[in-house]
């Protein structure tokens, strides 16, 4: 990556048509069969989190659900989103935003049951204002 | 241009065979190097990726919070009224969409115009075929009067019909029974038709203290979910909320598709016109990128709303 992405002079001629390292002018291109596998796993996933929600866990469902789902956003972001051979800024950024995301959501469900009743008119009061 | 050579070295300008100095025409004066820029616009464009993924987190957090504070709900709406099937098509298609989106960032990095414009036209047809499922899907829940807000509620006796099998259309002509009147100031296109035969009636709450102040509605012992009689009042009432919820982030969701079908077509007119190459491909990869991002959001969205059973 030292070079710069622009010297067409350092570009070959030919390309090889299944690069996997390193382009010579900094490009890296994702090999096809990569991308081809992570789209098998992905779908290989998608099967697997639709018939895991069939089975009754009851409340484990739902992280069996997660985690399926932050297992398949992995795959995209690291091949697909190239963040495997990207800068490490780049992913900092982004697990960053996504740490946020779960903090904001992890505290707000820290008291979720304890104001519920204040928001809620118990039933008897909805019949009545029926 | 002898200046910038002086002045930023090597990095800025190349010598060529008969040693001239020339630069990049994509180079922007304010980069040292074409690789500096790239990784500019790409850090970015990861940031702007970084809002994306908060903006959606104001809507995951009222899902969580929601749907812990009203199980029953979630149970009860998403298996009746959210097609699995047409959810996981929407994800298989969607997946299908980044993977020729990926190729295609590939086929522009090695300089494959003519793969690029098929990889691209491919992944338009997949956001095409996204929004029709997403539209068939949005048409069945305005027909069923399920959409945001009060509109749910004005209509109670709409989200009681059970099954998705259409009863046969009696004559309009024929009376309605006295008792199954159907209620007074809704503009209900499907008057008259026999479907307000399976309607069921609502229970009302008892009158009084209710033992509801005090604990919890008791979870369903069956494993299937709730019908909606078996919600207790107070959950009636928030059936519209997950509606609310649901419309408002598939919604946002469909907006980012209707955005990424007008950027990657963009990107096709612009990639018509040979404007891409292993030398600058900045434009088809940070569209790839947020065109990832929004098959992403849609991983997550779909296990949430469409795989409670």
């Amino acid at each position: 990556m030292a070079s710069s992405l622009v010297q067409s002079n350092e570009i070959p001629a030919p390309v090889a048509d299944d690069i996997a390292a390193h382009h010579p002018a900094g490009v890296h291109a994702v090999p096809k069969r990569v991308l081809l596998g992570v789209y098998g796993l992905l779908c290989v996933f998608t099967v697997l989190t639709v018939g895991v929600s069939y089975i009754p866990l009851g409340p484990a469902n739902i992280w069996v659900a997660l985690f399926v789902a932050v297992i398949k956003a992995s795959l995209v972001l690291m091949y697909f989103m190239h963040l495997r051979w990207d800068s490490p800024f780049n992913g900092v950024v982004i697990i960053a935003a996504m740490f946020f995301v779960s903090l904001f959501i992890g505290i707000a469900m820290l008291d979720n049951k304890e104001y519920q009743p204040n928001l809620e008119k118990p039933a008897a009061v909805q019949a009545v204002q029926q | 241009m002898s200046t910038a050579t002086d002045t930023h070295g090597p990095a800025v300008a190349e010598h060529d065979a008969s040693g001239h100095v020339h630069h990049s025409p994509h180079l922007a004066h304010h980069f040292d190097s074409p690789e500096q820029q790239f990784m500019s616009a790409k850090l970015g464009m990861w940031v702007f990726l970084g809002t994306e993924i908060l903006m959606f987190g104001g809507l995951f957090c009222a899902y969580s919070v929601y749907r812990r504070s009203h199980p029953l709900v979630f149970e009860f709406a998403a298996d009746e009224y959210l097609s699995t099937p047409l959810g996981a098509l929407n994800t298989i298609i969607l997946i299908s969409s980044s993977l020729t989106m990926a190729w295609g960032v590939r086929c522009a990095q090695l300089t494959q115009k003519a793969g690029l414009i098929v990889c691209l036209i491919l992944t338009l047809m997949g956001a095409c075929g996204f929004m029709v499922v997403k539209t068939i899907e949005y048409t069945r829940k305005w027909d069923e009067h399920v959409f945001v807000g009060e509109m749910f509620e004005k209509n109670p006796n709409r989200y009681i019909i059970t099954g998705t099998t259409v009863p046969p259309k009696a004559p309009t002509s024929s009376p309605l029974p006295a008792t199954l009147t159907p209620p007074p100031n809704v503009a209900d296109g499907n008057a008259g038709t026999s479907d307000v035969a399976i309607i069921r009636p609502i229970t009302a709450g008892p009158a009084g203290i209710s033992p509801d102040y005090l604990v919890p509605p008791a979870p369903v012992a069956e494993e299937r979910s709730p019908t909606y009689e078996q919600l207790s009042a107070a959950d009636k009432k928030e059936v519209s909320t997950f509606f609310s919820i649901y419309f408002l982030m598939t919604g946002l969701h469909g907006i980012h598709v209707l955005v990424g079908m007008g950027l990657i077509t963009w990107i096709l007119i612009r990639a018509t016109k040979n404007e891409f190459s292993s030398e600058y491909f900045t434009p088809v990869d940070l569209v790839g990128l947020y065109w990832h991002l929004v098959d992403l959001i849609w991983i997550f969205l779909f296990p949430l709303l469409y795989l409670i059973h």
